[in-house]
């Protein structure tokens, strides 16, 4: 899996509400996709992540790989994400 | 100090008249009376409370200027305006022409030449973009449908077919182009825009121009609800820095003198910004950027009164506005008042 890297201007908040300040687009995230995003703020790499989320919630690893993915790709599409 | 305004008509439509008079006396530094002028007896900026103190009928200036400026002269006679900040399109040029003779009656402006006014319309922007190296999509005028059966291959299907003043639709192909340049030109006249399409997500900035190249703010904003009259009902300040600094680049070039709001689209392929049109006044949601740190509409008075007024430097990122609509509750007396007299004093 790549690594990714959020833009520093955007923040979460605590709800799981993602404003990004340069396009005025919204988001809102649940528990999970919050962490996702977090994690990847945080620097974390995709595989971390996926550790992450097997650590913390009751998931199995390819699972957890899939929806990682998943997630990512459609960060990817709404420009959310970049590729490091 | 008295100050005439016009675009009371908050409807769906809203003319940016009460959102610039909730601007300047929002600034807490005005100590004034506003006086609303009004092309329809209905204009609901002219009831509304603590919005104008006093609102007059005045006769659409395409009637001729004469009648007009009869009207302006005799509603000073009785108010002694100092200055009138209009915000509607179609009075503009008027105004504009106007303003010598009402500077000779003691009533200021601050507005863009007749000049400048010409090279933002719809018909001349890409000439004006293209030699200011401002991204604008391409476009071709049409003055015939033959003009359409030849059009230049760098322009490809889908194109959005414009009206010199309103309407814009888009066009697949040649037969919808020939029905959308018939619908159009029958209404608004010619010549039609065909124009590149860019498919994107829509932006705003909302600015003044102190009129040596200067900007003494600008605020940008990104659309949240679009109403089917194309209107933004509500929207958000947000931190673009490219679209400031081409807002920027074109009041420098234009040497713009006034309110003005710059209309985007962002290519959704390239991320790149392309100008779609520039609004000689401000917008119909200039409040936000009152509500986000820069008093443009106070800023104009003060440039409009000869005063010195510092650039604002930045704004609030996040702030949004939503409109909305609200039923007010009158007497007929006031409806009286205005069809009767032409004139409604409020209390």
């Amino acid at each position: 899996m790549e690594n990714y890297k959020i833009p520093d201007n955007i923040a979460v908040s605590l709800d799981g509400f993602l404003f990004v300040p340069s396009t005025g687009e919204s988001f809102t995230l649940n528990e999970i996709g919050k962490k996702v995003l977090e994690s990847l703020k945080e620097g974390k790499s995709a595989n971390e992540i996926v550790e992450i989320l097997t650590q913390e919630f009751d998931v199995d690893t390819h699972t957890a790989e899939k929806d990682v993915n998943d997630f990512i790709t459609q960060l990817k599409a709404f420009r959310l994400v970049e590729e490091i | 100090m008295k100050v005439g305004i016009t675009g009371l008509n908050n409807i769906d439509s809203p003319g940016p008249g009460v959102p610039v008079i909730r601007g300047i006396k929002d600034s807490g530094q005005f100590d004034g009376k506003i006086v609303g002028l009004i092309y329809d007896a209905l204009e609901p900026g002219a009831f509304m409370p603590d919005v104008a103190d006093s609102s007059y009928l005045i006769p659409y200036p395409s009637g001729g200027l004469d009648p007009f400026l009869e009207r302006l002269e005799y509603i000073n006679s009785v108010e002694k305006i100092d200055v009138i900040i209009p915000t509607l399109d179609a009075e503009l040029f008027a105004f504009t022409k106007l303003a010598p003779k009402l500077a000779e009656i003691g009533i200021k402006t601050f507005l863009p030449s007749s000049e400048q006014i010409t090279i933002r319309g719809k018909d001349q922007l890409f000439a004006f973009c293209e030699n200011a190296g401002i991204t604008a999509p391409k476009n071709i005028l049409a003055t015939s449908i033959h003009d359409l059966y030849a059009m230049p291959s760098e322009l490809k299907y889908p194109v959005v077919i414009k009206g010199i003043f309103y309407d814009a639709y888009i066009a697949n192909n040649l037969d919808e182009a020939a029905a959308s340049f018939t619908k159009i030109s029958s209404k608004w006249g010619l010549p039609i825009i065909v124009q590149e399409f860019v498919s994107g997500d829509e932006y705003n900035v909302v600015a003044l121009g102190d009129g040596t190249g200067n900007t003494t703010g600008a605020v940008a904003m990104k659309k949240l609800f679009i109403t089917d009259k194309g209107k933004g009902w509500a929207g958000v300040t947000i931190d673009e820095p490219q679209l400031i600094d081409i807002s920027k680049r074109i009041i420098e070039k234009l040497e713009w003198k006034g309110g003005a709001e710059f209309e985007f689209i962002k290519d959704a392929q390239s991320g790149k910004f392309y100008l779609l049109e520039i609004n000689p006044r401000f917008p119909a949601w200039v409040y936000l950027a009152v509500g986000a740190g820069q008093n443009l509409p106070y800023a104009a008075l003060r440039l409009a009164l000869g005063e010195k007024v510092e650039n604002f430097e930045s704004y609030e990122i996040g702030k949004i506005f939503i409109r909305y609509s609200w039923d007010l509750i009158t007497d007929i007396k006031k409806f009286e008042e205005i069809t009767v007299k032409g004139a409604i004093i409020n209390d």
